[in-house]
């Protein structure tokens, strides 16, 4: 294989020769399984379960592959290899996921083995992306960067890459398992809505331990995680996820897949009896073989040591008079950058959500730029978000304006993380097979009737999130405003929920009212917004918390008034 | 009236698959033929629809040619048959926020 892995990049993983001969040998497995079933010796039903322990997925128009970053985390020749393979056998973009992914929609089953041979000259692969396995891991896009930092969740996560890949209990799960790690005091990367939600801390002395949450997640019968441990030492990490795998392996439903989540078992079992099978097994599993050896963690971690930093002062002359001279960078600061631990540094985050734009999606041109830019401004390294932007963790202030000047002469410098126009939406009807309803045009609209920066701004903090079916790839439980498609006799509806929230004061939103049209639902959003602004004490009180203090009735009152 | 209930009153039938070796969305045509654009698709009886699926499905197999066969609901809407639901009218023309992708950018 013509190897041109990332190099010495900081802050990200580099393969050692076992992981890059377990790549490979899985690319010539499946190259051969693809031509057994183009000859006929593999029928559907057969081939089936190896394509999607491969990433590969049949949609509405073309196979789909979806490709791991793992724990959201690629260095800019690893994006510049998507961007290539996007033009070559796909039709000129690809689109960003809230598993920190990126997929494909216009795949050829035949070409597959190639663009897997192709991505492993890189160190990348589509395992773990499909399948009742455990799914790519995901953190905190701020990883390594963000000033309430604690612990460095990408060293915990690729622990966990490297212990759940073929292992023989998680290869063949009830269903589908996704981890997700946070080390800071914000919780970035939804922890609670996870199959196991993990907030890494330190204790008294300084050590690494954990939180373990389990049995969150949204789709048919959305569950917040409940806390089954409040530390676990560092040394009883793999122990006690296996503790927890084993306990789901045992009693988790095969029967029926809408119950086959852990999130059922840890209802139905109830959190006592479930912890108390957990703890069971994990004092059986503890010893010797389980421990968590500090000389791997420490190996692991010189992997994500800190990139050379420069000793800047904090305070950026040049940024300052950027700022005077062009408002609407001046907004994109205030919206889009957050404080970076180091002095005279900067985290950027890059909007993939232009006003009217699909969500989550980018051309192979913009990868390039975004690679360069990487290159140019953040040691080569990137990183995806579970909202479906990319950020550049490491810029110095000094940059940023040169750095935004670039982007958004390539429609990526919008001004919105985190407001009304940075919308998830999943692919809905638009490309999914089990869509009932599309998500991505209401996403355009609603961002299109909320372009204006200003009025954005004046919004404040507002997520919504949109799916296009129960299964809740769009999040939308958690949406501040939620919105889930449905399917009336033939004809798309939107139900709309709101008071859901992501982070660390996890809420499940509640359904205001009966499902409304697509046209309608815009206004309805609109009316939403309005009233929040009628209500709201003063520019600092949130949404979330305006609905919090008046409860649902005015904003019912509002949309469905004429009904 | 919304489309599944037009489908109800006197609608056809066409069959469709995904082939296999590029996803390329396809519809049976006449003589049992495989055609990439749905105005080539032949329209079955709802009766006789369940035994050409049957045989599509056993020959799709056989030759390694299509996965994901089913049949679905085709209406006419002033003088001309289209899909009936927005799933398969989505399927037949490409997504409908990228208009220059799929079947309709041909």
């Amino acid at each position: 294989m013509n190897h041109i892995a990332p190099g010495a990049r900081a802050g990200i993983y580099h393969y050692d020769e076992i992981d890059r001969q377990f790549v490979a040998e899985r690319v010539e497995q499946f190259r051969k399984q693809v031509e057994r079933r183009l000859s006929g010796e593999l029928t559907e039903e057969e081939f089936k379960p190896v394509r999607l322990m491969n990433g590969l997925y049949l949609q509405l128009h073309a196979y789909m592959v979806r490709i791991a970053v793992p724990y959201g985390v690629m260095s800019a020749t690893q994006l510049r290899k998507l961007a290539e393979i996007g033009r070559k056998y796909d039709r000129g973009y690809g689109h960003f996921t809230t598993r920190q992914n990126l997929q494909y929609n216009w795949i050829k089953l035949e070409d597959t083995p190639a663009i897997l041979h192709e991505l492993a000259e890189v160190d990348m692969h589509a395992l773990q992306t499909s399948g009742n396995c455990v799914r790519n891991v995901t953190t905190d896009p701020f990883v390594g960067a963000a000033k309430d930092e604690v612990v460095d969740g990408r060293v915990y996560a690729e622990i966990l890459r490297q212990w759940t890949t073929m292992h023989p209990e998680f290869t063949y799960l009830p269903r589908k398992f996704k981890i997700a790690i946070s080390g800071a005091e914000s919780d970035r990367a939804a922890v609670r809505i996870h199959d196991v939600g993990l907030l890494a801390r330190r204790n008294d002395k300084g050590e690494a331990g954990f939180s373990f949450y389990v049995g969150g997640g949204l789709g048919r019968s959305p569950f917040v995680g409940k806390l089954v441990r409040e530390w676990v030492a560092e040394e009883d990490f793999v122990a006690y996820l296996e503790a927890i795998l084993r306990v789901y392996n045992q009693y988790g439903r095969r029967d029926n897949i809408y119950k086959a989540r852990i999130k059922i078992l840890v209802h139905e079992l109830g959190l006592e009896k479930f912890t108390q099978e957990v703890e069971e097994e994990f004092a059986r599993l503890r010893g010797p073989k389980y421990r968590l050896d500090p000389e791997i963690v420490e190996g692991v971690r010189q992997h994500f040591a800190p990139p050379p930093l420069e000793e800047l002062p904090d305070h950026s002359e040049a940024l300052e008079r950027a700022k005077a001279s062009d408002p609407a960078f001046a907004n994109w600061l205030e919206v889009n950058v957050a404080e970076h631990k180091a002095p005279g540094y900067a985290i950027a985050t890059v909007s993939l959500k232009p006003a009217g734009g699909i969500p989550g999606d980018a051309t192979c041109d913009q990868m390039d730029l975004v690679a360069d830019l990487a290159e140019r401004h953040s040691f080569g390294e990137l990183r995806v978000t579970h909202v479906q932007n990319l950020v550049l963790a490491h810029v110095k202030k000094d940059e940023l304006y040169d750095l935004w000047k670039r982007l958004d002469a390539a429609g990526l410098g919008s001004a919105n993380a985190g407001l009304i126009g940075d919308i998830i939406a999943c692919p809905g009807l638009d490309y999914c097979a089990l869509a009932n309803a599309r998500a991505i045009p209401l996403a355009q609209a609603i961002s299109a009737r909320f372009a204006d920066p200003v009025r954005q701004r004046t919004i404040g903090e507002l997520g919504i999130k949109i799916s296009g079916c129960i299964n809740a790839c769009g999040h939308h439980h958690v949406g501040a405003i939620g919105i889930l498609g449905v399917d009336k006799k033939g004809t798309e509806y939107y139900q709309i929920t709101v008071g859901g929230d992501p982070t660390l004061t996890t809420e499940i939103g509640d359904i205001l009212g009966p499902a409304v049209t697509e046209t309608e639902a815009v206004d309805a959003i609109e009316a939403i917004v309005d009233v929040y602004l009628a209500n709201r004490t003063g520019e600092g009180e949130r949404f979330i918390d305006t609905l919090r203090r008046v409860g649902h009735a005015p904003f019912k009152e509002r949309i469905y008034a004429a009904d | 009236m919304s489309a599944k209930d037009r489908s109800k009153e006197g609608s056809m039938k066409a069959i469709t698959a995904n082939r296999l070796r590029d996803g390329e969305v396809v519809f049976l045509g006449k003589d049992g033929v495989w055609v990439e654009s749905f105005a080539e698709a032949a329209l079955f009886q709802r009766s006789e629809a369940d035994a050409v699926l049957a045989d599509a499905k056993a020959k799709a197999e056989r030759e390694q040619f299509g996965v994901d066969i089913y049949a679905f609901e085709v209406v006419d809407e002033d003088g001309v048959p289209v899909p009936a639901t927005m799933r398969e009218r989505i399927r037949t023309a490409g997504p409908t926020v990228r208009l220059d992708l799929g079947k309709q950018a041909a």
